[in-house]
């Protein structure tokens, strides 16, 4: 045979396998409103960088009348390609071949591509559409899913790890996800759960749908399970792009640096967004779109406990991540699940060298039976524990607000932040004045022959001598009292000047955080 | 730190009517400390469940199942630990016993019928 009829072979075959599933089954994932495992691959890359490999990988399963059956690259498609110019590797379920399930040589070519990642220090984005385990391949898919979930736990914090959830997502596959750094869902097409509804169903005789157990709005709403909402592919797909250019390759180099762009100082007026009344809400995340480059802020679980912010900007051309109390949600308080957004994320910053900025303003915890018992004292220290462990540049800007145990937890000097600067309207105290004058001058109050009018001058006297950020800088724990319009040149000085820090922790295995 | 003694937390507060913008229309009020905040409620805030406490003599099934036998009837004297009741759930006949003596004073359920969980059973007098 001649060279050119091998290679006529070689297109033949080729052409066999890329049909995947046959017709009818990529009919029925157009008909589901989904895009094949390899046009999202495609349109998710830059244009004609995909490469493919294992493709001609096939199962050895002999039992269940597997033996007969073909199954073109084992239900998942992998290989390396670019977005933006920065190298990825990747992988897709393919559902059209027998529902995406996962067998033996399936999860060896998972594994295969995520071990390829490790060694080249590049993302690994895997794309979850899947019927579940290949019932017929026994124990042999069991071990499939426990290799990929030790590889994923190894890569974590020293490789992003992106999964994208595109289809039916159940069982144990959902440990996948769950043990990466970022979960993207889609409306109407994610469905992530552990048992779904029929078993629900038979068990304990709760009906629920699909979509009100583990749908997209669920996970990004309730559970805190996914960080990214999107109501098309498409949009998923933009939104992963736009992740990729916020991020380092791995942890040893820092995101790729962006043209310093000024913030729109028209559109977002700096020394006009925060009210004066503690009281009184506002959207955080105009201050921050007033700081960063562009006004350019990018959301990270927009959706879940909305009373922290947490996401990606720039500064002078540099990611940083911002957390920051949202006063437009439960008045910006600290409760089971903003505690746990937040923790997570500092981590995410921590290991890839991202420096963190904090804007503080929050009353507290948030008081009631159910946060307590839903364990907010061990949800709680998750966010000292995180800043406390970061070694990255921390900085903080009080913006109003920063009452107990809450200053405490945001980052404060006392945490090892490096810079800790306030607003001249922040107040640094135990409590609110309401709360702390009960207190303080209970006796005072109820002895009065007028207590509402003693009540409201004690208050008074209380804001007047604690409700101001001088107390907390008289004691060097705030290092700079600022006007609001110098905040960028203050934080773009303070990461400036913290490029070289060195910050040594005692030497151990690992610490043993509240989770 | 902020004691949490003073909670006065409102189940269904009144929005702020005044406002004429439909998100300034949206706000609660939320009481932190004694100090009353202008806010909006998270998804996970408007879905949280009131504490009450437990009643004792009120009992509960913990699991959903089906009520395959009940082996008391009303005004009878029970001890601790006598059989209540057979639940089927999760496969298997759990046998429910009495957590305190007393006497039964209401049955609401009946045998072969399949309950929800937290689903009041009996109540003792």
């Amino acid at each position: 045979m001649s060279l050119k009829r091998k290679i006529l072979e070689l297109q033949k075959k080729r052409e066999k396998v890329l049909q995947g599933g046959g017709e009818k089954a990529i009919e029925k994932q157009v008909a589901m409103g989904k895009m094949t495992a390899r046009e999202r691959i495609i349109t998710l890359l830059d244009e004609n960088s995909f490469h493919e490999y294992d493709l001609f990988v096939e199962h050895e399963a002999r039992d269940f009348g597997m033996d007969g059956k073909i199954l073109h690259g084992d239900g998942v498609i992998t290989g390396t390609g670019t977005i933006y110019g920065a190298p990825i590797c990747i992988y897709a379920q393919d559902f059209t071949v027998a529902g995406g399930s996962l067998g033996l040589m399936h999860a060896r070519k998972i594994t295969k591509i995520m071990d390829h990642a490790m060694k080249m220090r590049v993302p690994i984005i895997g794309i979850n559409d899947s019927g579940g385990a290949r019932i017929q391949e026994g124990v042999n898919s069991l071990a499939g899913y426990g290799e990929i979930f030790y590889r994923n736990t190894m890569a974590s914090g020293v490789i992003p790890q992106i999964s994208v959830i595109l289809g039916p997502c159940a069982g144990g596959a959902v440990y996948s996800p769950a043990l990466t750094d970022f979960v993207f869902v889609v409306e109407n097409i994610s469905k992530m759960f552990i048992t779904g509804p029929e078993v629900i169903k038979t068990v304990l005789g709760e009906e629920i749908s699909m979509e009100d157990l583990g749908g997209a709005r669920v996970h990004s709403e309730i559970t805190g399970n996914a960080h990214f909402f999107a109501e098309s592919e498409i949009e998923c797909f933009d939104q992963i792009k736009k992740l990729i250019t916020y991020i380092p390759w791995n942890n040893g180099q820092k995101a790729r640096p962006f043209e310093p762009k000024e913030p729109l100082y028209d559109k977002y007026k700096i020394d006009e967004i925060v009210p004066g009344n503690p009281k009184e809400p506002y959207d955080v995340r105009d201050v921050i779109r007033a700081i960063t480059d562009g006004s350019e802020f990018f959301e990270i679980m927009e959706l879940f406990a909305r009373n922290i912010v947490i996401g990606f900007g720039r500064i002078n051309g540099e990611t940083v991540g911002f957390v920051a109390n949202q006063p437009l949600y439960l008045a910006g308080v600290l409760d089971v699940d903003s505690s746990d957004k937040g923790a997570r994320f500092i981590r995410y910053c921590d290991a890839f060298q991202i420096p963190i900025i904090t804007l503080v303003d929050l009353p507290g915890y948030l008081p009631g039976v159910d946060q307590e018992h839903a364990g907010v004292i061990r949800h709680g220290a998750k966010l000292l524990y995180a800043y406390s462990e970061a070694n990255i540049p921390k900085i903080t800007v009080i913006l109003r607000k920063a009452y107990g145990g809450g200053y405490i937890a945001m980052n404060s000097r006392h945490l090892n932040a490096d810079f800790v600067f306030a607003w001249p309207g922040a107040e640094i105290a135990v409590m609110g004045p309401e709360g702390a004058a009960n207190i303080i001058f209970r006796k005072e109050i109820t002895e009065a022959e007028d207590p509402e009018k003693m009540r409201k001058q004690k208050v008074k006297e209380y804001k007047e001598k604690f409700a101001n950020p001088y107390v907390a800088a008289a004691k060097g724990y705030v290092d700079s009292v600022i006007e609001p319009k110098e905040t960028r040149k203050f934080l773009l000085h303070g990461i400036e000047v913290s490029k070289n820090k060195v910050d040594i922790k005692p030497l151990k295995k690992h610490g043993i955080p509240p989770f | 730190m902020a004691t949490k003694e003073k909670i006065t937390k409102q189940k269904a507060p009144a929005p702020v009517i005044e406002e004429e913008d439909s998100i300034k229309a949206r706000y609660h009020v939320l009481n932190i400390d004694g100090d009353k905040y202008r806010t909006l409620h998270t998804e996970s805030y408007k879905k949280r469940v009131m504490w009450e406490k437990p009643d004792i003599k009120k009992i509960y099934s913990e699991i959903p199942g089906t009520v395959i036998k009940i082996y008391v009837t009303v005004g009878q004297e029970v001890k601790e630990g006598e059989l209540m009741l057979v639940l089927e759930a999760m496969k298997m006949k759990n046998k429910l016993l009495f957590p305190i003596d007393g006497v039964v004073k209401k049955i609401y359920i009946s045998e072969n019928e399949k309950i929800p969980k937290k689903t009041l059973m009996i109540e003792l007098e």
